[in-house]
């Protein structure tokens, strides 16, 4: 028999994570995420290599429409790779947001149903994403290493020590908007409309498909103000030696992912405990 | 916050859940800063219409007052109530899904939920990887999950379909997987909020009798909701009776079973019949119940070998012969349980009226509510075909057991009490 008190009250401290209940669900994040892996690839016939399949097609694309028909520069490195380094990233920031994002509508039925830290839920959705990611990524650095050997204008660099943190800032970026656009979905359906095209809108002003050089000097820092565009940019710079470290804006940046996931997480919080009693 | 007593396992104080009702928000954003502004510095809501307070204009709704309890381990409680008395709202706070307006509550370990059997499952996972996934849900660890998979499999006699996604099962096996789940975790406390309303008969009492088990050998605590009085008298051994948001009841479970059902209507032991809102209508209407009552009696309730005192009146709508009363007896479901037959009482003329009195005796009874119809009815000439002529919804009545060392009847064990059994050698 187990005999901890557990007390249920009305008032809630602003910031408050149970870290150590959290750890107790780890096994629940797991298999929610085996849920999500399950369920994306469950009677498709190609499975799991859907996960390869899309960044190389959606690269593919890019490289057609921006080198081939618009001819924007790549800072000369190989345009496929300077496609699918930022591809990749953003297409990771853009699923942590996203799913994230519909944490409270998505899961209302069971959150209704029964208590466990509503906070596994976005963080199985980092970890399903990370785990898309991580095949990517490999596929990704094995055409580096290719292109690098056959001598094509690639450099990785130094940098590359850096891409751990430019990594996970970019799952705590995504998540921390989706926990504070979840909060406000909750009352203010509209968010969940913006947030769709938004999103996709975001990409354009974030050097995914052309590079910071070509943005012109003037307007330079206002683009590099998005916190999002100095990931994009450092993550592609440390894997093929194009573009700058704007080590400014991102330590900008990186304040910034502190301030939204500490935002997120208060409203997150604040909303899970009754947010059932408005949905 | 005080400390628990060592026996007590939930102990709520002043709980008290509000609800707005209504369009939630006013709609725009611009109004809901507005307000919260006005609100924050300590103004009027501008948005308000004048003169009015939160709870005049009925935008919220008191769904728990003042509820207090104290619930000692090993306990079975059950929770009655009328729809909206606040039974639900009472197990959502205490597992966690919304949080009190007020008050607090303090449990000692772990509580299990199973407000809808199911909930966590996936369809496209099998039944194997279900367990893990709404065992974590429930908050076992998958260490915890494997030490009880085979009886968890062996309780919900799915063994056949354990590796087939559950998206292919009947409702019927879902539930049987959701509860076994349940009802194994290793939980201190457990809830349920109606989960045997499915699955079929067997299963029903194999999940009560699971339950029960789990509170007598192990100690635990099981509160159960429910509008279900057998299985509420089959499983409780103690009583919550909730009405508006409030306790109204705490205590014994006949006694709260006879209260709320009683409560539903008066508690009548007279009825006069003005217009036909209590009949039904028949094809020869002949004849018209005017008043009926328990006489000399001020209560529908009758123990243990009890006789009920009936008196009918009734007046004559056509010349009648050889009229009979059958008194049809209904459990608390409509049920039909049996009929009273008397033949021949009376024959009358058109405009007569007669009063008439009659004994039933209800010691076959076992304990519970029952509802009644009295039929006025005369035979067809030359044969023996029962022709009704009056047709009234009757007086209710409550049977309860004899005091003393009774064994206390479960209503699992039928409604019909027989004339004994004896040992001859």
């Amino acid at each position: 028999m187990r005999d901890d008190i557990t007390y249920i009250n009305a008032k809630s401290r602003l910031f408050s994570v149970n870290f150590s209940e959290l750890l107790k669900y780890r096994d629940l994040i797991w298999l929610m995420v085996k849920r999500d892996l399950v369920n994306s690839y469950k009677q498709t016939v190609l499975g799991p290599i859907w996960i390869i399949i899309n960044p190389l097609l959606s690269t593919s694309v890019f490289t057609i429409i921006f080198d081939v028909i618009a001819g924007i520069s790549t800072d000369g490195v190989p345009p496929f790779l300077f496609y699918m380094a930022g591809n990749v990233l953003w297409a990771f920031f853009a699923a942590c947001l996203n799913g994230a994002s519909s944490t409270f509508l998505a899961n209302a039925r069971i959150f209704g149903k029964v208590y466990f830290p509503r906070l596994v839920m976005p963080i199985a959705n980092i970890v399903f994403n990370f785990i898309n990611f991580l095949v990517q990524l490999s596929v990704f650095v094995i055409l580096v290493v290719i292109f690098a050997v056959v001598g094509s204008n690639v450099h990785p660099n130094l940098l590359l020590l850096l891409t751990p943190v430019l990594i996970i800032q970019t799952a705590l970026l995504g998540t921390g908007i989706g926990l504070i656009v979840s909060s406000i979905t909750t009352k203010y359906r509209d968010l969940r409309i913006l947030v769709t095209f938004g999103v996709s809108l975001l990409m354009y002003i974030t050097p995914v498909v052309y590079p910071v050089s070509k943005v012109p000097e003037s307007f330079r820092w206002v683009m590099l103000c998005n916190p999002v565009a100095p990931i994009v940019e450092s993550f592609r710079c440390a894997f093929l030696g194009s573009g700058e470290f704007h080590w400014v804006f991102w330590l900008l940046s990186l304040a910034v992912t502190a301030v939204i996931v500490f935002f997120g997480v208060i409203v997150f919080n604040k909303v899970e405990k009754n947010f059932i009693d408005t949905v | 916050m005080k400390q628990l007593e060592k026996d007590v396992v939930i102990r709520t104080t002043g709980l008290r859940k509000e609800y707005n009702l209504g369009v939630i928000g006013s709609g725009t954003l611009r109004r809901d800063v507005q307000s919260w502004y006005a609100k924050k510095r300590g103004r009027e809501d501008p948005n308000r219409k004048i003169g009015t307070e939160a709870h005049e204009k009925g935008e919220i709704f008191v769904a728990l007052k003042d509820f207090d309890v104290e619930i000692k381990r090993g306990e079975r409680i059950g929770i009655i109530g009328a729809n909206g008395a606040g039974k639900s709202t009472f197990l959502k706070l205490l597992s966690r899904i919304t949080s009190p307006t007020d008050g607090e509550i303090a449990y000692r370990g772990r509580i299990a939920s199973m407000l809808e059997v199911g909930t966590g499952f996936n369809g496209e996972l099998t039944g194997r990887e279900n367990i893990y996934l709404n065992g974590a849900i429930l908050g076992m660890t998958r260490a915890e999950v494997d030490k009880k998979m085979d009886e968890i499999i062996a309780f919900s006699e799915c063994e056949t379909f354990i590796d087939t996604p559950v998206k292919r099962y009947s409702s019927g096996m879902f539930v049987k997987l959701a509860f076994a789940v349940a009802a194994h975790l290793d939980a201190e406390i457990l809830i349920m909020d109606e989960v045997l309303a499915v699955g079929d008969m067997k299963f029903q009492r194999k999940c009560i009798d699971k339950m029960r088990q789990l509170a007598i050998d192990e100690n635990r605590t099981v509160l159960y909701v429910s509008h279900n009085m057998s299985t509420i008298q089959d499983l409780c051994n103690r009583c919550l009776v909730l009405s508006h948001g409030e306790k109204v009841f705490d205590g014994g479970v006949d006694e709260a079973v006879a209260l709320y059902l009683g409560g539903e209507k008066d508690d009548f032991f007279a009825l006069t019949y003005e217009d036909d809102r209590y009949k039904t209508l028949v094809r020869h209407h002949e004849a018209n119940i005017t008043e009926a009552k328990y006489n000399g009696l001020t209560t529908n309730r009758f123990q243990g070998d009890a006789v009920m005192p009936l008196e009918l009146s009734w007046e004559y709508l056509a010349d009648v012969s050889n009229i009979g009363l059958r008194v049809e007896i209904m459990d608390f479901k409509h049920y039909p349980i049996t009929a009273y037959l008397i033949e021949n009482i009376h024959s009358g003329k058109k405009g007569e009226t007669v009063t008439k009195r009659f004994q039933l005796n209800l010691s076959g009874f076992v304990q519970g509510n029952y509802f009644t119809n009295y039929v006025l009815f005369r035979k067809e000439e030359g044969s023996n075909k029962v022709i009704d002529i009056e047709h009234a919804m009757g007086l209710r009545f409550y049977k309860y057991p004899a005091n003393g060392g009774d064994i206390r009847w479960l209503k699992a064990w039928g409604s019909m009490l027989n004339p004994g059994i004896e040992e001859i050698e």
